[in-house]
């Protein structure tokens, strides 16, 4: 690691001043990407400011018709929140599964959905859901919120503060993993919500996107027999040394078809 | 049986210090006034060395000087040495280029090492190290065996044109040649072994420190054979005279082979201590480790097996291209020739067979011995092959192998291949792993398996390996430049307990404990009472160290000349003590007693005797009870065994899963059952992780290693092996005293070609008859979808 400033503020308008005075200042989450970045030395910020004395951040609320997760809340305590765990299982389920112990007990939701990884499992769970990104700023739709390769709609120093994720009637998330890395190779969320099948996939493209010829079988009867014989593009798909895209295309439908199976369809 | 000797599963002594973070490994330790070396690595796999600019580096606080590979010449350092010349069929030496340890003009892989930077501190190092600016003119590069095989291809080195280090066979053509054509069945295969990242847990570390006032130097480094990098660097890379460098190994978190080699940063570090008079620290980082431990494996074959009608082994012949990266490391000749060659009979009665093998240079990190070393490569491709001939002639696959075992009443059997196994019985092996595997019952498995749309399969490999290296006359005419014995003392302190000096090297192995189990079952001795000590040459006898599956081989054989000794001293001094003849002297569970009578003295009055000598023939025996023994193996050892293995493919994605494992080994006798069986669990881990996972990929256009991370490079954790069913069938080595043939290496010998052959019998109803390893989801799936289309 090149050498940098370590900041544990205590409020949000602490870190807004550490990161207007200093402009190579990187927010820490849970640190579960950028302090491998910062190891390898490709990442230099001067200033690193935690968030993990921010307790504004660390809650998990249940409301009416959603559930709503503060951003530094990590993903170990998504996977064993009651709350999560009774209203939308297939989240915890999604969360239990991310990489390993190690990492799930240090990354946090914020951190993901802030990084966009194209591998990374949360982002297909905002996408299928219909999350809601609260920044301090804004609120963001999920759909107008993955833009690209580790690029979102995000502006510069905007802070991510919590997501809400409105209650699906059903929902499942399943991963292809990376054996190495446990990143998702394909992951998919399907969710039956109030507004419609949504399908969401993360690890085959630069970010997670929607189906939407998915979506239309699945609207017309949510059967994993479905999507039998549809199959996805591989054009855009992410081609490397564990996945070519082709296959990537192949385990979408795949993923797919076993996410509507573990949502009951 | 002697409580915790020979046979008992007692735990491990060493284990209270590495669970509660006892251990002291090499970057545990600190020297006063202690610098810190960051290499500065070459980021291209062919230029040449314009310039190098150190200013910017050595003008940052903190940083003490930055030294190139110029001036380690300047000083007269030397190249680091190859421990292995091959002689081509031609009757030529091989291709040897210099290997100095910092280059000079030219590198030749991503890693090679540039320039040291010495710094008060790691952090500072580290960073100034990138202010070291070379000037490179890249060069053309090839990574990979085929590519370097062109005629057009770039070339490593003007001294091997082609690449070519050597060309070398081994076995007579002629008979070969008849066996084909009197054949009526000819199994054909072309296999690839990958090459791959060995990972000890423990990166590798090395501490120079150069004493001033004595002129003398210590290396703590992490080594497998400390006395094997005090000749190595002493006599040829730093003309340091044996009595003036101490080696210390001290603990070691794994090695897997990759820890034997003498590697650049030992003797940079050694060099620069003495060179700005300061101790000097090295550790590599893990990323450092993918691109500069030696890696392992890397071949292309061609082999055929000629069969009668009936099935039996005619005649075999193998071509091989085996890469050796872009130096020759220390043992790297040795692995793909007299460790690969010599090991393709198998267990099998093949009565004529020829090899002939490449060795290549390529633009790679320099390839050695990784666990197993060559006989991995031999059984992969011949139990592959066997499946093939299988497949071709409609014979049982399990009978095939059975109709061509060597019988276990035809030891000692000459195989065509220069060896001669002294002792096995492959078809108990085998009959034994079938029982453990319900292979019976297989059928039932596959329909169930197949009624949850899983494709299950079977899949066998019957092994020999050749371990406990080795005959020291024979190694020497075969190419080895040092010997392949063991040193062991025995020290019998005054007041009875042990303390055991040992030329083997644990790092992992247990030796702690099964060494002090041999002392506890020859002497009687508590085993709370036996301190066994290794890896320093500074108290140690002149050791070779561990590798190839020696330690109990040679270094327990060495170990067992030792106690031979004592135990003869011992019933001398009994025999005065008890005025006896010493003939009458019966020495049993620590107790000498004179034979038919009550008397006796117990081993430790003998031993406060031997150092009290107030009632003891001086006249006709030294004082003292310490011996010393070199132990020089008769021949190698060659435990075999059967692995069996079951795997489940999901056709909707590939994915391979291995339902069930078993092992039955012929390891000779066993000194401790639980050690052995870790030893298997571990091995075949690796072998699964070869067979499955673990793909070293280089960017053939750039050179670059792809999988260079263990983000990318996939090893295997607990939760990808399954319950492991192993045992033992027990045949006994004849030529040492102990029966003992060794068992470090063989899961990784016996298992990847077993999962192999699994998860092609699972494809076989697709007439998928081969798979490239690892057997990646993508690749099974592809081979599904293209059968199928």
């Amino acid at each position: 690691m090149y050498e940098f400033s370590y900041q544990h503020p205590s409020s949000l308008d602490e870190v807004r001043r550490l990161l207007q005075e200093n402009d190579e200042a990187k927010i820490l989450a849970g640190g579960m990407t950028l302090l491998p970045t910062m190891k390898l030395r490709l990442a230099r910020p001067s200033h690193l400011i935690d968030l993990a004395g921010i307790e504004s951040l660390q809650h998990i609320d249940d409301e009416r018709s959603s559930v709503v997760i503060g951003a530094m809340v990590r993903h170990a305590a998504v996977a064993e929140s009651k709350v999560v765990r009774s209203r939308i299982p297939g989240l915890a389920d999604l969360a239990a599964n991310i990489g390993d112990a190690q990492v799930r007990n240090r990354g946090t939701l914020g951190g993901s959905v802030s990084n966009s990884d194209p591998a990374a499992d949360y982002p297909a769970a905002l996408l299928a859901l219909a999350a809601r990104i609260t920044t301090d700023r804004r609120e963001i739709a999920a759909d107008d919120y993955f833009l690209g390769l580790f690029e979102t709609a995000l502006e510069p120093g905007e802070i991510v503060q919590s997501v809400h994720f409105p209650v699906p009637k059903r929902t499942a998330y399943a991963k292809f993993r990376n054996p190495a890395s446990r990143y998702a190779i394909v992951g998919v969320m399907v969710a039956e919500t109030s507004d419609g099948v949504r399908v969401a996939v993360t690890g085959a493209g630069a970010c997670a996107f929607r189906v939407k010829e998915f979506e239309e079988a699945l609207a017309k009867k949510f059967s994993a027999t479905s999507l039998d014989g549809m199959s996805i593009a591989a054009d855009d798909l992410n081609s490397d040394m564990h996945a070519s895209a082709e296959y990537r295309a192949h385990l979408v439908r795949v993923m797919a078809q076993r996410a509507v199976s573990g949502a009951g369809g | 049986m002697t409580k915790n000797g020979i046979g008992e599963s007692v735990r491990r002594k060493e284990d209270h210090r590495f669970i509660t973070g006892g251990g002291q490994y090499t970057d545990d330790i600190n020297r006063p006034h202690q610098l810190y070396a960051s290499i500065v690595r070459s980021p291209l796999p062919h230029a040449r060395i314009l310039a190098i600019a150190t200013d910017a580096a050595e003008n940052r606080q903190g940083v003490v000087a930055v030294l190139t590979g110029k001036d380690m010449a300047a000083d007269g350092v030397g190249g680091l040495p190859c421990g292995w010349g091959i002689t081509s069929r031609d009757g030529t030496a091989m291709a040897e280029p210099g290997h100095p340890p910092l280059a000079v003009d030219v590198v030749r892989y991503v890693g090679d090492q540039v320039a040291v930077v010495l710094a008060e501190s790691r952090a500072i190092a580290r960073d100034a190290a990138e202010l070291v600016d070379v000037d490179y003119e890249e060069l053309p590069a090839v990574t990979d065996l085929v590519a370097a095989s062109k005629t057009d291809a770039p070339q490593v080195w003007d001294i091997a044109p082609g690449n070519v280090c050597f060309d070398w066979h081994i076995g007579d053509a002629a008979p070969v040649a008849k066996a084909f054509a009197a054949a009526a069945h000819v199994a054909k295969l072309d296999v690839v072994n990958t090459r791959l990242i060995p990972n000890a847990m423990e990166p590798r570390a090395a501490i120079g420190d150069y004493d001033n006032g004595k002129d003398e130097y210590t290396l703590y480094t992490t080594s497998q054979n400390p006395h094997v990098i005090r000749l190595l660097m002493g006599a040829y890379v730093l003309h340091i005279p044996e009595h003036k460098l101490r080696v210390i190994a001290p603990d070691v978190g794994g090695g897997f082979g990759s820890k034997i080699f003498h590697y650049a940063e030992e003797a940079i570090v050694t060099w620069a201590s003495r060179r700005v008079g300061r101790p000097v620290k090295w550790a590599a980082e893990r990323s450092e480790s993918f691109m500069s431990d030696a890696h392992g494996r890397d071949h292309v074959s061609h082999a055929e097996l000629a069969l009668s009608k009936e099935g039996d082994f005619l005649g075999l012949r193998v071509s091989t291209r085996a890469n050796l990266g872009a130096y020759l490391s220390t043992f790297g000749p040795s692995v793909p020739t007299y460790l690969y060659g010599t090991l393709l009979a198998g267990p099998y009665k093949t009565p004529a067979i020829y090899c002939e093998v490449k060795g290549m240079f390529t633009h790679t990190v320099p390839v050695d011995a990784y666990r197993g070393a060559g006989r991995p490569e031999a059984s992969y491709l011949l139990e592959r092959l066997v499946d093939v001939a299988a497949r071709l002639t409609g014979i049982d696959k399990v009978e095939l192998r059975r109709r061509n075992f060597i019988s276990p009443d035809s030891f000692p059997y000459q195989t065509p291949v220069a060896l001669q196994y002294d002792s096995g019985d492959y078809h108990a092996c085998l009959d034994k792993a079938l029982e453990m595997a319900g292979y019976n019952d297989f059928g039932k498995r596959r329909d169930a398996s197949a009624k949850n749309g899983k494709l299950r399969g079977v899949g066998f490999s019957s092994y020999i390996e050749a371990c406990g290296l080795a005959p020291s006359n024979l190694a020497g005419q075969l190419g080895a430049r040092a010997g392949l014995y063991e040193a062991g003392t025995i020290r019998v302190n005054p007041t009875g307990s042990v303390t055991v000096l040992t030329g083997s090297h644990s790092h992992g192995q247990g030796h702690e404990t099964t060494f002090a189990q041999l002392v506890t079952e020859a002497l009687g001795v508590d085993f709370d009472n036996v301190e066994v000590v290794h890896g320093d040459t500074g108290k140690i006898p002149f050791g070779m160290g561990t590798y190839g599956s020696r330690s109990m081989a040679v270094g327990g054989m060495a170990l067992q000349a030792a106690l031979g000794k004592i135990r003869r001293k011992a019933k001398k001094i009994a025999a005065h003590l008890l005025e006896a003849a010493e003939a009458d002297i019966e020495f049993a569970n620590g107790t000498l007693t004179v034979a038919g009578t009550d008397r006796s003295v117990s081993f430790a009055d003998v031993a406060l005797s031997a150092y009290v000598p107030h009632n003891y023939p001086l006249d006709v025996l030294e004082p003292g009870l310490e011996e010393t023994a070199f132990y020089d193996p008769k021949n190698f050892t060659y435990p075999s065994g059967c692995h069996i293995c079951e795997v489940e493919i999901d056709p909707d994605t590939g994915v391979v899963d291995v339902v069930s494992f078993v092992a039955a080994d012929d390891f000779g006798r066993i000194i401790n059952p639980m050690i052995v069986e870790g030893q298997v669990h571990g091995g075949v881990t690796q072998g699964i992780g070869q067979a499955l996972y673990e793909q070293c990929v280089y960017d053939p256009d750039s050179g670059q290693l792809l999988s260079g991370s263990l983000m990318d490079y996939c090893l295997p954790k607990a939760g990808d092996v399954p319950e492991f069913n192993v045992a033992t069938n027990v045949t006994l080595c004849t030529h040492n005293e102990l029966g003992v043939k060794g068992c470090g290496e063989a899961g990784t010998i016996g298992s990847t070609p077993a999962v192999i052959n699994a998860v092609l019998d699972a494809l076989s109803k697709f007439k998928v008859s081969d798979i490239q390893i690892p057997a990646t989801p993508e690749r099974v799936w592809r081979a599904i979808r293209s059968a199928a289309a």
